[in-house]
């Protein structure tokens, strides 16, 4: 390579970021619309159980300070422009500003996906080599089979007899939450403590498709050419299997790392519901119980700017580690 | 070429029981295939011939773990757990069937309309796609079931809306594929109208794979429904289904009781991987070069 790929990084970036900007508007705008037509009334859930008290006079005020009557292209173009403004409203549910909401939990979820998934590449990784080495043997099937069980098996059903087996059978690990009950303190030790399950199972869910891409891909290269020429050349099998076969037959696989981001997304709003985590998954579903429409509304904007994030972070990962790949092209 | 098939004649070594694979192959088709028939039928014969209430609360053997009188155990009120199975597994399979039809048919005609129309039809509604795709699907259901209610129906179409994008994707290819066949421009020569094209000579191409796609879907519907339901978002808890037994069985879980858990979790396993099974040998058997890939 004879000069860095800045460049075409940064342009592709500038163009996935101005494609970003229709998609976002018209998730937001379904959003409004889906509200729109949906039967949910803004008033009662603003008022919440003091709206069975009121009289109707009351009703009608807020009613009208909400701008409920207005059309809801009207409140959509509001909500956009104080959104850029950083004011995404006020969350009913967390009785707190929206963005409050994100910033404070934004933290937690991302520790807990970047960690979960870290484990993943790691030890998918490891069993897809171990299964790709001998195709139909006994470490193969065994691998191929738990992945194909642990693909199909749902993520809190798994979540749920992970705390059954580690933190009742076992009492190793804690059942949930952040801290231990009667301290709300966060103290380094306890973090640990408390994250090895939940992020243990978002890996474990995470983790049979890697593993299985990872198998796929290095069986394949094992079977090429420039692996036949090692071996004649009397490699060493180790070096054969980690330098040549590992090398070319993970790149593809990594390179997609980053389109996997909604199926994170997805594990993260049941695991962190699940463990307590207080992290914005978990706030999506209770603002989802509590038709919490602004946080919901937020929280679907940014898991949408986090997938098209995704989506080029593996395009620059793939112009980055394949130099036959050209990024104008994209 | 390095397809998997290639690969496995090129290192005979340490595949010395070849002969025997094609064995096993037949002998997990036959699997996959009886346990999806069992399936389907426990779930239609069971509820109108097994004359017993699945409601039937019995607080004196409530918990009890798996047992003869009751295979699954007990749940928190004492009612039989093999029996709320089954019945869950019944609204969870018609749920599922329900939105993967409904996602096909939506997905067949927006995908088809788009292949046949081309020009700026089929790009503005593939960019349509594309952006609906960027937002994940589980969450896209939250939203939508929260902001109807949760329910049966909601839950249907929360599940239908999110997941005719890939169905319409494939048809679309498939539309492409065809309509640079001699066929069609043979039909259009002759004077068929777009229309008389699209329905009497694309639509026929394309419905193996949207069908292929159909089944597909259909464990993965149940997956998001039981997902919905676990999180309280589905369907009512008293109506069984797989995600509302497992969310019912938390406080028992909790306790320390397994069974009510386990139980429902794998009649959601053990069907999807039987559907997988079937629908990767179809695959095989119409594509033979492209061996088993992950198909959930």
């Amino acid at each position: 390579m004879t000069h860095a790929p800045w460049r075409p990084m940064a342009r592709l970036t500038a163009r996935r970021a101005l494609y970003a900007v229709p998609v976002l508007l018209v998730v937001t705008f379904g959003v409004f619309a889906v509200a729109a037509a949906s039967p949910f009334d803004p008033v009662k859930a603003y008022a919440g159980t003091a709206a069975l008290g009121a009289d109707q006079e009351t009703l009608d005020r807020l009613r009208d300070n909400l701008g409920v009557d207005r059309p809801f292209t009207a409140r959509w173009w509001d909500w956009l422009t104080s959104a850029l403004g950083g004011d995404l409203g006020q969350s009913a549910v967390m009785r707190q500003p929206v963005a409050e909401v994100i910033g404070e939990r934004l933290l937690w979820s991302t520790l807990l996906c970047a960690v979960a998934f870290a484990a993943a590449v790691l030890l998918g990784t490891v069993l897809g080599v171990l299964a790709a080495r001998r195709p139909g043997s006994l470490v193969d099937r065994a691998v191929t089979s738990a992945a194909y069980v642990l693909e199909a098996a749902p993520v809190f059903w798994i979540a749920l007899l992970a705390v059954w087996l580690f933190a009742l059978q076992l009492d190793v690990l804690p059942a949930g939450g952040l801290t231990d009950t009667g301290s709300d303190r966060v103290t380094f030790g306890g973090l640990i403590e408390h994250l090895v399950l939940p992020a243990g199972v978002l890996a474990v869910s995470q983790l049979p498709w890697f593993t299985l891409y990872v198998r796929q891909g290095v069986g394949d290269a094992l079977a090429e050419d420039p692996v036949r020429g090692a071996r004649a050349r009397g490699l060493s099998e180790r070096t054969v299997l980690l330098g040549h076969a590992l090398r070319s037959g993970l790149l593809p696989v990594l390179t997609l790392i980053g389109s996997r981001v909604p199926e994170l997304i997805t594990g993260a709003l049941l695991v962190e519901t699940v463990f307590s985590w207080p992290g914005i998954a978990s706030a999506t579903v209770e603002a989802a119980t509590a038709v919490d429409f602004p946080l919901l509304a937020a929280l679907t904007t940014l898991a949408t700017a986090a997938v098209l994030a995704g989506n080029l972070l593996a395009d620059l990962l793939y112009g980055l580690i394949d130099p036959r790949v050209k990024l104008e092209e994209m | 070429m390095t397809t998997d098939a290639d690969t496995a004649d090129v290192r005979p070594a340490w595949r010395a029981h070849g002969t025997s694979r094609r064995s096993t192959h037949v002998l997990r088709l036959r699997a996959c295939a009886a346990l999806v028939t069992v399936t389907v039928l426990a779930v239609l014969l069971v509820p109108p011939l097994v004359q017993l209430d699945q409601q039937a609360v019995d607080l004196a053997a409530k918990l009890e773990p798996p047992s003869w009188a009751h295979p699954f155990g007990t749940d928190d009120v004492g009612r039989d757990l093999l029996l709320r199975c089954v019945y869950g597994l019944r609204v969870s399979l018609l749920v599922g069937v329900v939105a993967a039809l409904t996602a096909t048919v939506i997905g067949t005609a927006v995908g088809a309309a788009a292949g046949a129309l081309g020009g700026w039809a089929d790009r503005l509604v593939m960019r349509l796609v594309d952006t609906l795709s960027s937002v994940p699907h589980l969450l896209l259901g939250i939203f939508i079931v929260a902001m109807f209610r949760p329910g049966v129906w909601p839950v249907v179409i929360s599940v239908a809306l999110t997941h005719w994008l890939s169905t319409a994707r494939i048809v679309r290819a498939e539309v492409l594929s065809l309509r640079s066949r001699p066929f069609i421009d043979a039909a259009v020569s002759g004077g068929a109208s777009r229309w008389r094209v699209t329905v009497r000579h694309l639509l026929p191409g394309v419905l193996p794979q949207a069908g292929l796609a159909a089944v597909l879907m259909v464990p993965h519907a149940m997956w998001h429904e039981s997902a919905l339901s676990f999180l309280g978002l589905g369907l009512p808890t008293h109506t069984a289904s797989l995600g509302t037994l497992i969310q019912g069985a938390r406080g028992s879980l909790l306790a320390g009781q397994w069974w009510p858990t386990l139980f429902p979790g794998l009649f959601l396993i053990v069907p999807t991987l039987a559907v997988a099974g079937l629908a990767g040998a179809w695959r095989e058997r119409i594509n033979p070069r492209r061996r088993s890939e992950l198909m959930l």
